[in-house]
């Protein structure tokens, strides 16, 4: 649905993005992830025709961005905010407009989302007359209403109580049902790993990596195994593990007061294995495949890159 | 275009709806005639306050029969007093002052030299100046008919002069006219300058709303920075001719009201308001009362009115999108001083150039010159053009207005796209100049 090619930007001497390239399928919930100052935000500012990238192209249904598509994409800046003094419904039904909304059909898209919200009585009261949880929902709406095609979120979580961010998280995900597209944008990349189908790691302007989470997960496998044994003779299995295997205590959370380890399995040994012989040891009560996060995945490709240059 | 008119409807809205707008535009009509009132009525007790001077002449020139009291000074000769006693009285403030003519003097060159003029408080100088002149004449006088020349002769070869001023177009003008073009002008070229303060500044201060709310990614992610510029400045200069209008419609009604109701002539309370106070109008001068009305009305009033309009809007736009560059460049108001000086220097320049060089000569180098630079010229043209500035001048001042506008708004445009994305640090003029070449 959307094809990045070649996108570069400049900025003065500064370069904010490298020759990005990368496509976005459609009805992908996808995570542009890096850490701060990596580039994202300049990425998305072309993505919304905020500026214009200096060189390569960016197509939406293969046809390149130009203004009609402002109508089809729904944005939730970083730096978000509304106008204090003006009444929610006007300011609603202004950027509803400046949306490319007709004025019914802003109003009755707008009445149905405050009714879904219970925030119908608020049509009349001014933004800071309300508290900042009850603005967050008037500023997804208004990102939302128009629905767009494709829906960018940069930083979605952040401000967001922990409420209003489940309300959000389950709303995003039932737009995605609905056919949209949408991307999130975060350097806390943590929050939205369990959401996202792709992903793009981009660093100091550069992409670094990209593809299903999923296959990414299975790359950067790490082949450590967590494992927990009730058994009397905690030495004993130590000792009995540390021949095949590189072993070291591990702290993670049991309900039980066992042995925890953490197992280092080299690619040829089989994870079956482990387990019939830690069988053979002692009650198995936890084992486990870390599954490599975001955060090691980017510090491991980061790594990766840097002995590859 | 859709997008610009909603940007336009709601900066309009939002700065019409403003309590301090409905205010203001309420309530400056009836300051301005309250003003225009009070200074007619002060006027008139200035001038019901009689002044009384006491005359002691020792001089045996007579002198105090050219003393003729009027309405606003009684002359009263206490010769026979004496000197000694009459200045206790002034002393003690029982009259205003005591002009002495001493004897005893070898000719009238050293009496004139030896006048003196006793009061409290230091006399008005107008006074002063008339009694110079009356005592110059008498000593004139004496002096001719000393040497044989009859007093009637003397009278005879007097000439009062009053200079008929006519322009090639064919209209004549009085001094009082004169005096009314200056006013409208001052008024026209101030009101131009107190526009752009206050609305461009409303511009900067709407432009750093949208910066701190942070709702300005939201707004240019639908439209293009340059239609929210150009949305906010035609919006705002909307709302000021608005005020502009209401004020007009206002004052008519008011003043024609007064007239109504009240029996004031209504072309003294125009008069009063826009020209100097001193300036009154005797029933005396009908003639000359005529003429003023008729050269209010050959003024090019029309004309005025659609070059106000155009050097309001021009000029408008060309400050506003620099105070909209400057709001877009910081994050708060109180960091916008710097930037605001070279802003505000032009101005306050063009209304001095205005008041200094027009008023002295309208179509003298300077003023000339201010009327064609666009910084200064939307104030300084309209305090000319009352006084008939030639077409091809306006045509000039006005293309090199739109000029530069249109090159500022470019330029300020750009700053304005990059400024409103820039948060935290503020930036310098060298940071400014950078912005340019992004």
């Amino acid at each position: 649905m959307l094809q990045i090619n070649n996108v570069s930007k400049f900025y003065g001497d500064y370069i904010a993005l490298d020759d990005i390239s990368f496509s976005i399928p459609k009805g992908a919930v996808f995570g542009l992830l890096g850490p701060n100052g990596a580039g994202k935000t300049s990425l998305i500012r072309i993505l919304n025709q905020i500026v214009l990238a200096d060189k390569g192209k960016v197509l939406l249904d293969g046809e390149e961005l130009n203004e009609s598509h402002i109508s089809q994409i729904g944005y939730l800046p970083e730096e978000r905010g509304l106008y204090k003094s003006m009444k929610v419904g006007e300011q609603a039904m202004y950027l509803a407009r400046l949306k490319g909304m007709s004025k019914e059909d802003a109003k009755e898209k707008l009445l149905v989302w405050f009714e879904k919200f219970g925030i119908t009585d608020w049509w009349d009261k001014k933004i800071q007359e309300l508290s900042k949880g009850m603005a967050q929902k008037v500023q997804f709406i208004v990102t939302v209403l128009h629905e767009p095609k494709l829906l960018i979120f940069d930083e979605p979580f952040s401000g967001f109580d922990p409420v209003n961010a489940e309300l959000i998280a389950n709303e995003i995900l039932e737009l995605k049902e609905k056919g949209a597209t949408i991307i999130f944008s975060t350097h806390r990349m943590e929050s939205v790993e369990k959401m996202c189908d792709y992903i793009v790691l981009i660093h100091k302007s550069k992409k670094i990596l990209e593809g299903n989470l999923v296959e990414l997960q299975k790359k950067y496998r790490t082949y450590l195994f967590e494992i927990g044994i009730k058994t009397e003779y905690g030495d004993k299995l130590k000792k009995e593990l540390s021949l095949d295997y590189q072993i070291k205590d591990a702290n993670f959370q049991t309900l039980h007061n066992d042995v925890r380890l953490m197992v280092q399995l080299k690619e040829a040994q089989s994870s079956e294995a482990l387990l019939e012989k830690i069988k053979t040891l002692g009650s198995v009560t936890h084992f486990l495949e870390q599954i490599p996060t975001m955060n090691s995945i980017f510090m491991n490709a980061v790594s990766n890159q840097f002995v590859n240059n | 275009m859709e997008k610009l008119k909603l940007i336009i409807k709601r900066e309009f809205l939002t700065k019409v709806r403003n309590k301090s707008f409905i205010i203001l535009t309420f309530l400056s009509p009836f300051l301005v005639i309250g003003m225009g009132l009070l200074i007619a009525y002060l006027t008139k007790v200035n001038e019901s306050s009689v002044k009384q001077i006491v005359i002691v002449d020792n001089s045996q020139l007579a002198i105090s029969k050219d003393f003729i009291s009027s309405e606003t000074v009684q002359y009263i000769n206490l010769t026979q007093v004496g000197l000694e006693q009459c200045k206790v009285l002034v002393e003690e403030d029982k009259y205003d002052g005591l002009l002495f003519l001493p004897s005893g003097y070898k000719n009238l060159r050293e009496l004139s030299e030896s006048i003196e003029f006793y009061s409290v408080d230091a006399p008005n100088l107008m006074l002063v100046k008339s009694i110079e002149s009356k005592i110059a004449n008498r000593l004139k006088f004496s002096h001719l008919e000393a040497i044989g020349i009859q007093q009637q002769i003397i009278k005879i070869a007097s000439y009062q002069v009053s200079i008929h001023q006519i322009n090639f177009s064919g209209g004549e003008s009085s001094k009082l006219g004169s005096g009314i073009k200056i006013g409208l002008g001052m008024v026209a070229g101030y009101l131009i300058m107190m526009f752009i303060v206050v609305y461009g500044n409303s511009v900067m201060r709407s432009v750093i709303e949208e910066k701190t709310s942070r709702i300005i990614e939201v707004i240019i992610s639908s439209v293009k920075p340059f239609q929210l510029l150009m949305g906010k400045i035609i919006g705002n200069a909307l709302a000021g001719l608005l005020q502009f209008f209401i004020w007009g419609v206002l004052i008519l009604v008011f003043s024609y009201a007064a007239s109504f109701f009240l029996g004031i002539d209504f072309m003294t309370i125009q008069s009063n308001q826009i020209v100097d106070a001193k300036v009154s109008v005797s029933a005396d001068n009908l003639n000359e009362i005529i003429m003023v009305v008729r050269e209010i009305l050959d003024l090019p009033l029309i004309t005025m009115f659609f070059l106000f309009i155009f050097y309001f809007i021009s000029g408008f736009f060309l400050y506003s999108s620099i105070y909209a560059a400057i709001g877009a460049a910081v994050d708060s108001e109180t960091d916008t001083q710097q930037f605001m000086l070279p802003v505000v220097i032009p101005l306050i320049l063009g209304v001095y150039v205005g008041f200094a060089a027009v008023i002295s000569d309208p179509h003298g180098p300077v003023a000339t010159t201010f009327s064609i630079i666009p910084f200064t010229s939307p104030i300084v043209m309209m305090m000319r053009i009352p006084f008939g500035v030639s077409w091809y001048e306006i045509v000039i001042s006005m293309f090199v207005l739109v000029a530069t506008f249109i090159g500022i708004v470019y330029v300020a445009a750009k700053i304005y796209k990059i400024g409103i994305l820039m948060y935290g640090k503020k930036p310098s003029y060298k940071d400014l100049y950078k912005w340019l070449k992004y």
